[in-house]
């Protein structure tokens, strides 16, 4: 019999030509997912998975930090700011730069990245709520900075925002204008579905082969036991730091993104809200286990604009006519079916293995 | 007696107005098992944190196989090939007794996030390595069997045996061991006895804190003895259990 642990370091035992037949029908159903959508019920629901793939991408990056390495961050948005902002300021008229996405990019997390250790140097003595605290307070600056940086010298345009941003181009072709392919014109936000898809499954991808590493075992030692961890002569200053560093990147390759398909930025679209938003994408999918945050991140991305058009269908079915505001109700459904996950599955809603059993022992021991 | 292997000089710490050590050295030589003893609070465990780089200290140093240790880092001084258990057991619960030991390997391994993001050949090697490693590491203390169960649900005494595989997993020339028998029954002491004397015979230095006088008696080469910070007695076993001050600290003054 094959060890568990084994089995997850060689996940290639299966049979490939099974594992190749399951990937090409995963491929073809996820191509499919904007033209049975756009089809069905309108491409402004191409839009909401549009985002909804962004948030993937920032709960997967916000993971590392909290799910793997259990330090909790309530400025995580700070990063996802400081890619679209980089993106605004380097492709827009605002500076006459019109850098490619290519070079954006990589620059964007490299410099979420930086402040991911600006973050973290600070606060590696800090755990829990201190920690919290501090890295909200993170968020915040860097939402002010971006509100207040119009003067003396005018670089983030204040409250006011960039706008007139370049449209992302990939291969020669930019993504705000439709594509004609073997005689399928694919519209605009077609095309942005599948780039954020590609680099969402890359950000997947690349958790996947860190949790199974030397670096993943030591972030989780780090959230086991600090101390034993230390003993075990992890470097625990530097791995916390690296933990910062990679969960800014990905939030900073995000703000990119969502710079160039929006193309416009303002600092509102960065407040406390949006990090906590992704917090509870992370806790209510699954802390730590890579499926469930991004089945958190699809579904709170996705719940409250299903609700916000179910919610007028739904009051006349029950009563006969409207009674509340569907934007008001939505938010309060939200909410309550927040609070009812939470209530039912404590460990989130798909949670990992180790994580289940740690909150089955710690009620054991209350 | 043998070459030196760790040579600890005028090692000092205070906690505030409380010296909890002052001014101990002590040395150690290759290949014995040396004791740590002393009454509850005389500063044994204080030291060993300072030893292996969880507290600073505030005066002293201690060189290891020549090479100065860089104290209050503790990550450097496993690399210098210092390693420890706890008095009150420090597992990562919530992983398996493989991987606990796997974590052990941080030190002896190199992939960075580069290798582990393209699993390159060198990484997935290592990682094979390691688990490897680990597994024979399981075997020679006697609990390969529950490789993959949860750290938390292993029994008491299997747990201290992790403890000391996880420890020997960084490939320590020193294994300092903070009462490992503390909570024991007679068997599992028999069985740890048995285990350390293995280690020996395997070439790894062993300091030991232990209440157990007997087992510490009967397995060390020497013994030091501190009471209220202060290294009241350096020798060996049955010179110390004679010595006036060494009663004395156990047993509190002389009988009027």
């Amino acid at each position: 019999m094959m060890p568990a642990p084994i089995a997850r370091l060689f996940p290639r035992a299966q049979p490939k030509a099974a594992a190749f037949t399951g990937l090409l029908i995963a491929a073809a159903a996820l191509a499919a997912v904007p033209f049975v959508l756009g089809m069905n019920f309108g491409n402004s629901w191409v839009r909401i998975v549009d985002f909804a793939l962004l948030y993937v991408m920032l709960a997967l990056g916000l993971n590392i930090v909290v799910g793997f390495a259990g330090l909790l961050d309530l400025g995580y948005i700070a990063f996802y700011a400081v890619g679209a902002y980089l993106y605004a300021l380097l492709a827009s008229p605002h500076f006459g730069l019109h850098l490619p996405l290519w070079v954006i990019l990589p620059l964007g997390a490299a410099c979420a990245a930086l402040f991911g250790v600006l973050l973290g140097a600070p606060t590696l003595r800090l755990r829990g709520d201190y920690l919290a605290i501090v890295t909200l307070g993170f968020g915040e600056i860097i939402r002010i900075f971006l509100n207040n940086l119009n003067a003396p010298l005018n670089i983030t345009n204040g409250p006011q925002g960039i706008a007139n941003i370049d449209s992302m181009s990939v291969a020669g072709h930019a993504l705000e204008k439709p594509l004609v392919l073997f005689g399928i014109a694919l519209p605009s936000l077609y095309l942005f579905y599948y780039l954020f898809l590609a680099l969402a499954i890359l950000t997947m991808f690349i958790c996947i082969r860190l949790e199974d590493s030397r670096i993943g075992r030591a972030w989780v030692a780090i959230r086991e036991d600090e101390i034993a961890a230390k003993a075990c002569g992890i470097n625990t200053r530097n791995i916390k730091l690296l933990a910062f560093a990679m969960g800014a990147s990905f939030g900073g390759v995000a703000g990119g993104l969502f710079a160039g398909f929006q193309q416009f930025v303002s600092p509102e679209s960065f407040g406390l809200l949006e990090s906590i938003m992704v917090l509870c994408m992370v806790v209510l999918g699954g802390m730590g286990h890579i499926p469930g945050v991004v089945l958190g991140a699809l579904l709170l991305a996705i719940l409250p604009e299903a609700l916000r058009y179910a919610a007028r269908p739904m009051q006349i079915w029950m009563f006969g006519r409207m009674l509340l505001d569907p934007e008001a109700l939505r938010m309060l459904l939200f909410g309550g079916a927040l609070i009812v996950v939470m209530l039912f599955r404590p460990a989130g809603l798909w949670p990992s293995a180790i994580r289940r059993r740690e909150f089955a022992s710690a009620e054991k021991e209350t | 007696m043998s070459e030196l292997l760790l040579d600890a000089r005028g090692i000092r710490k205070n906690f505030g107005g409380v010296r909890a050590l002052s001014d101990v050295s002590l040395t150690i030589h290759k290949g014995e098992i040396y004791g740590l003893i002393g009454p509850n609070g005389a500063g044994k465990t204080t030291f060993f944190n300072v030893l292996t780089g969880l507290y600073t200290a505030d005066a002293g140093h201690i060189d290891f196989a020549g090479h100065r240790l860089d104290l209050g880092q503790a990550h450097q001084v496993v690399r210098a090939g210092i390693a420890r258990t706890f008095q009150n057991i420090r597992l990562f619960g919530n992983m398996t007794a493989l991987e606990n030991v796997m974590v052990g390997r941080h030190t002896k391994s190199r992939a960075g996030v580069w290798g582990a993001v393209t699993a390159s050949r060198a990484t997935r090697a290592e990682e094979k390595a390691i688990v490897a490693r680990a597994h024979a590491l399981l075997r020679y203390v006697g609990i390969d069997a529950r490789a993959n169960d949860l750290a938390r649900n292993l029994p008491y005494g299997d747990q201290r045996r992790l403890e000391i595989a996880r420890a020997l997993a960084t490939e320590p020339g020193l294994l300092a061991l903070d009462e490992p028998a503390a909570g024991m029954n007679a068997s599992e002491t028999a069985a740890l006895r048995h285990l350390i004397e293995n280690l020996r015979a395997d070439g790894i230095t062993i300091l030991l804190i232990e209440h157990d006088v007997k087992l510490v008696m009967g397995l060390c080469d020497r013994v030091a003895v501190l009471d209220y910070g202060e290294k009241i007695a350096e020798a060996a076993p049955e010179v110390v259990q004679r010595d006036a001050r060494v009663i004395e600290a156990y047993l509190g003054g002389p009988v009027q």
